[in-house]
């Protein structure tokens, strides 16, 4: 190659760097891996999509679904989802998100019922993860959302009546809007000087006292 | 009381009741002091043989330094098996993070896996779906980078007012590492991404399973599987033996047992990322994907855990950071945010990093409502707790990066305020 045809190519290559990406080799294969099988990707991909990808056959109702969760879930979330103790409430909230106390559930703050099918599948019940067989999985999601009022005490939960359970609060998220609705935060010559009116305390830590007694010495050492 | 701080007491008894004839306690240095191994006197360890080599294998801190540690706030959750310990800021200096020090956040406690039988499958849109052993992700080329790690709930109790009193508690969710890993984009080429894959479901190995929607393009840009953290292996706290390392973004996907990662053409809305880490504004919608760490700071000393000792000349000093990118400056204000002048950024300063700062300044025991305010290089300015509030309310828990305040009154004593 004469030097004036590399000089060309490299100067095209710097300037259109999609172009450049169709001359790459293919990445480098280091051989190093196996592939996996079907059966071992089928024990651990227990995922859901909301479109109900991944769902695994089966089917339980909300009556089935109630002495499950009696048993299994209720000494911590509450025999109606209102949470025993500190444990999370399942159930309840409804209209209280644009409060000054929201309360956040199944109910009133899941968007999908893959949220909840997935999680349990995968987490609960907390400390004995990945007990519930399939149509015990539908039988308790059937029920928490029957707590919430979001399906009658006649239904049954199947990759079937997927589709048919509404959230009530699956139009309450937005995409990440920081760069938009805090624009005034990119500034870039802040205030140095005089930048405000003279500063009050508002608020004391030490007065609401919710911190850990720990051993950090907090006395000062000046008289 | 622990024993130490007992045995500090009675010597700094026994101290004052030998020393009376000298001027003052500070004549000499601290009041805590021992005077038996002061000057003119020799001190025992000048006299006798220490313990020999390999006799700490694993060598620990110093025994005086025994209160360094995490803590936690039992009040916050049900069980320790899903709760978070806080790494004792105050205590630290630099930028590095030492590996027992780290923060912790389990969602169903500290999984203890065999390397034996560590396995990370990748599947879903790929041309060859994959099942690497320990040993296969250690033979592949690796880099080293040093980034912050912060959980998006970091600083998440002080929305509605200053309630924690101590940086540890306000700001503890927090550390800084270097990794020694691989690069996803590397390991996804061993796969071969299909053209519609877009998302990637990341999921550990622990009993929740925590899983996680993570774009493709962020994943092809920065991530890395780690194996190692400050040269050592991953502490089974950190997801030993791997973990994600997504760099900027909120803790909570930087996945730890990583055990899968399936690529797909959308995003899975698990819960972690619909019921947790999305922040609900004033008016009842919440925003999702919120995974960037936007630009914040804190003054690590003085602090409510780290008083003032002494009148005089006093170094300030803090850590601030970035998920945008590198910091590029911290102004340190000592009236509440009235005037500001530019901290000295000291040490390396690098992407998505924690950088520390320091402000010298003298003080005659009047009162300071220290604060700081940390820049990118986006030009994005750290705001202060009001104008954050302003827009997003004050229940959304996650990334609460407004100005901190702390107030120094005569005695030296520090304390977490709000300002208004
Ligand atoms: C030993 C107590 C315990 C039991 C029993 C239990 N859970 Fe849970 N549950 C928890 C804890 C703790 C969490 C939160 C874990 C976390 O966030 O890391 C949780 C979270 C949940 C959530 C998510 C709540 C939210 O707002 O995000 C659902 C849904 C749930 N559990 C359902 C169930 C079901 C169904 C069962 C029975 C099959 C069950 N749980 C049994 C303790 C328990």
């Amino acid at each position: 190659m004469s030097r004036s045809v590399s000089l060309f190519v490299m100067v095209l290559m710097l300037a259109s760097p999609a172009l450049a990406q169709d001359k790459k080799s293919p990445p480098r294969q280091y051989g190093i891996g196996q592939v996996a099988t079907p059966e071992q990707i089928a024990g651990w991909d227990i995922d859901v999509r909301p479109d109900g990808l991944g769902l695994p056959p089966g089917k339980g109702s909300v009556k089935d679904g109630e002495k499950l969760y009696v048993e299994r879930c209720a000494a911590c979330h509450g025999e109606f989802g209102e949470s025993a103790g500190r444990w999370p409430q399942l159930a309840q909230g409804k209209g209280t998100l644009a409060s000054h106390d929201p309360v956040k559930t199944v109910g009133s703050y899941f968007p999908y019922v893959s949220s909840v099918f997935d999680y349990v599948r995968r987490a609960m019940p907390f400390g004995d993860a990945q007990s519930l067989k399939d149509n015990e999985l539908y039988a308790v999601t059937a029920y928490v959302l029957n707590l919430n009022d979001i399906v009658d005490d006649k239904f049954v939960l199947s990759k079937e009546t997927w589709s048919q359970v509404k959230m009530p609060n699956r139009d309450g998220f937005y995409d990440d809007d920081r760069e938009t609705s805090e624009k005034a935060f990119w500034n870039s010559k802040p205030c140095m000087k005089d930048c405000r009116p003279p500063v009050k305390i508002t608020g004391h830590a030490a007065v609401i006292d919710v911190t850990p007694e720990d051993k950090t010495p907090r006395k000062g050492g000046v008289d | 009381m622990t024993d130490s701080n007992d045995e500090a007491r009675t010597s700094r008894r026994r101290f004052l009741a030998g020393a009376a004839g000298l001027a003052a306690a500070g004549a000499t240095g601290s009041a805590l002091a021992n005077d038996k191994n002061l000057p003119p006197n020799v001190a025992d360890w000048s006299k006798h043989l220490g313990e020999g080599v390999a006799v700490r294998p694993y060598g620990h801190p110093s025994k005086f330094e025994k209160d360094v540690i995490r803590r936690d706030v039992q009040w916050l959750t049900a069980s320790r098996e899903s709760s978070v310990s806080f790494t004792p800021l105050h205590e630290l200096d630099g930028i590095i993070t030492p590996n027992g020090l780290c923060f912790e956040r389990h969602h169903a406690g500290i999984a203890e896996i065999d390397p034996n039988d560590y396995r990370l499958i990748i599947h879903g849109l790929v041309d060859k779906p994959l099942i690497f052993t320990l040993d296969d992700l250690k033979r592949l080329p690796r880099v080293n980078r040093i980034y912050f790690l912060e959980c998006a709930a970091n600083t998440g109790m002080e929305w509605r007012g200053a309630q924690l009193n101590g940086c540890q508690y306000t700001h503890g969710m927090i550390h800084t590492v270097q990794y020694t890993g691989v690069p996803l984009k590397l390991l996804l080429e061993q796969a071969g991404v299909k053209p519609a894959g877009k998302w990637l479901l990341v999921e550990g190995g622990d009993a929740s399973g925590l899983n996680r929607s993570l774009p493709l393009a962020k994943a092809l840009d920065d991530c890395m599987i780690a194996y190692r953290q400050n040269g050592e292996m991953l502490r089974p706290e950190q997801g030993y033996p791997v973990r994600l390392v997504v760099p900027g973004w909120q803790g909570n996907i930087w996945v730890k047992w990583l055990r899968r990662i399936e690529v797909g053409d959308q995003p899975w809305y698990s819960r972690e990322e619909t019921s947790k880490y999305t922040d609900l504004m004033e008016n009842g919608k919440a925003r999702k994907f919120t995974f960037v760490m936007d630009a914040k700071s804190v003054i690590t000393s003085p602090s409510p855990q780290m008083p003032v000792k002494h009148k005089g000349f006093q170094v300030i000093s803090g850590l601030a950071w970035s998920g945008r990118g590198k910091v590029t400056r911290v102004d340190v204000s000592l009236d509440g945010g009235r005037n500001w002048r530019a901290a000295r950024l000291d040490g390396p300063v690098l992407d998505k990093c924690c950088v520390r700062f320091y402000a010298e300044a003298e003080w005659n025991g009047e009162p300071w409502l220290l604060q700081s305010r940390a820049m990118d290089e986006t030009g994005y300015v750290q705001p202060s707790k009001d104008d954050l509030r302003k827009i997003r309310g004050v229940n959304s828990i996650y990334h609460n990066n407004g100005i901190q305040t702390w107030a120094l009154k005569a005695s030296g004593e520090v304390e977490n305020v709000e300002v208004g």
